[in-house]
This record gives structure tokens, sequence and C-alpha cells, in this order.
């Protein structure tokens, strides 16, 4: 299991639950050159993210490479309490993907 | 002896067809990526290529915070917001980027259509954000001035 990428801070809040993810990522988009070689680095990003929460689709990302490094998202949705369980699953461009869990508080 | 090559050559093939489905497998779940949208160089092209048109009505609805300044491109905070029902995406433009399209978010119903996330901007550019609501585009766009690009170096 390769190691997790995403830091998740769920906060159940009324009948709400605010969700702010952080992935350590390096995004590279490929437009950048080697400074020692000259050479074009090759794109190397998340391309999808998709956070479940029961068993349904609570948010859904398809990004680019204008995502910075290290993307940051925040989102809300209604219901979700604390303990429960967020499934994120990420897809990069390379073909990588990881399925990762979080708890909400 | 020829028979017995015969199913060699089978096992061979049918693993080779197993090896080729198990590869095509992720292929075909990445296809809910918008490629073509997110390779398009031209804004217009982008929007067609993801949502269908490149019209989208301007709307004191949707709500775009972006910094008026940012002095680093690299990271450029901005929040996308509307009050608007029934929002199925909020998608994220910046015109002057090399690919302008930077994402899409998917709202389901349940969601608040409330995004906020961190991009990167090559140079000043318009920042456009539409919202697609009940099947209609929707946008607001701001200008935001980059003193250091995101892009290259």
């Amino acid at each position: 299991m390769a190691k997790n990428i995403l830091k998740v801070k769920a906060k159940a809040r009324g009948d709400k639950t605010k969700v702010k993810m952080m992935a350590k990522h390096i995004m590279e988009s490929g437009q950048r050159k080697d400074k020692k070689t000259g050479e074009l680095i090759p794109a190397k990003f998340l391309q999808e993210l998709k956070v479940e929460h029961g068993g349904k689709v609570v948010f859904e990302a398809s990004m680019g490479t204008a995502i910075s490094k290290n993307p940051y998202i925040a989102f809300n949705f209604a219901g979700g309490a604390k303990g429960d369980e967020l499934v994120m699953t990420w897809k990069e461009n390379t073909g990588a993907s990881a399925t990762e869990t979080a708890k909400i508080k | 002896m020829s028979m017995n090559r015969r199913t060699v050559v089978k096992a061979i093939a049918a693993g080779g067809a197993l090896i080729g489905a198990s590869v095509m497998m992720p292929r075909a779940a990445m296809a809910a990526w918008a490629e073509s949208a997110f390779k398009a160089d031209k804004q217009d092209a982008a929007m067609n290529a993801l949502l269908g048109s490149s019209e989208a009505a301007d709307s004191a609805e949707v709500t775009l915070k972006a910094p008026d300044i940012a002095e680093n491109g690299a990271v450029v905070p901005v929040t996308v917001r509307t009050s608007m029902a029934n929002v199925e995406s909020i998608s994220i433009f910046v015109e002057n980027n090399p690919n302008p399209l930077v994402a899409e978010f998917m709202i389901p119903a349940g969601t608040d259509a409330d995004v906020s996330t961190r991009l990167r901007m090559g140079k000043t550019s318009k920042v456009t954000a539409v919202v697609k609501a009940d099947g209609k585009l929707f946008s607001a766009a701001k200008e935001v001035k980059v003193t250091i690009g995101g892009c290259g170096g």
C-alpha cells in the first residue's frame, strides 16, 4: 500500500459536513524544464478525485495541470456525522490510483 | 504433439487478451476525465469540449472570490460559490494559461455549490467561473494580476 497522500479535515457542524483536503502531490505540469538537461519534465498530476460518504458520491473533481502543487480543495455537503467515514479515490494522469479513508470529526 | 502446441498457443493468446484487458480497464475508467477539454489551448474550445457551449450568461448569483493581485502565480486561492439551485458542476478557467481549463467540480445533490481551491496562473489573466445549473451555463469573471508567473521555471 502506497503512502497516503491526502490530508483530510472533515468536521460535522449542524446538518452539514465541511471538508478540507490537501493532497501531497507535485502536480508537475509537463511544461517545466529540467534546469540541468534542458529537457521537459514529463507531466505528473492528479486528474480525478472522488469523495464518497456512506456509499454516495458527495464530491468529484476533474483537475488539470493548472491546479497548484499540493492541491487544496474545500467543500461542504449535507449530512455526515462525527465518526462517519469518508472514502477518497484519486487518479493520476500516469494511471496510478489509490483509495484512502478519513473520519469525520 | 500438434494438439499440444495448439493448446499452448491458445493459452498464450488468451493470456495476452487478459493482460490487454487489464491494461485497458483503467483507461476506460479514466474516460470521465475530459482530455480534449483539458488539452484545449483556447478557453472557448475548452468550454465547448467540456460543457457543450462557450456561451455562459453573466450572473450576479455566481460569486468568484479571487485576489486582485496574486504575488505568486503558483498559488492563487479561488473560491466559487452560488446560491442557485440544481447546480451540476462548477468549472474554473484561466484565459491566458496554456490550457485554460483548470478544473471541473461535480456537485451532486446535497453538496453545497461552494468550492475553494488553489490554482496556477502563468500571467495576468481573466479568471472565469462557470456554473452549470438546470442545464444552463452561468459565469462570473475577474481579472487577476500576477506578479510572478506560476508556469515554467
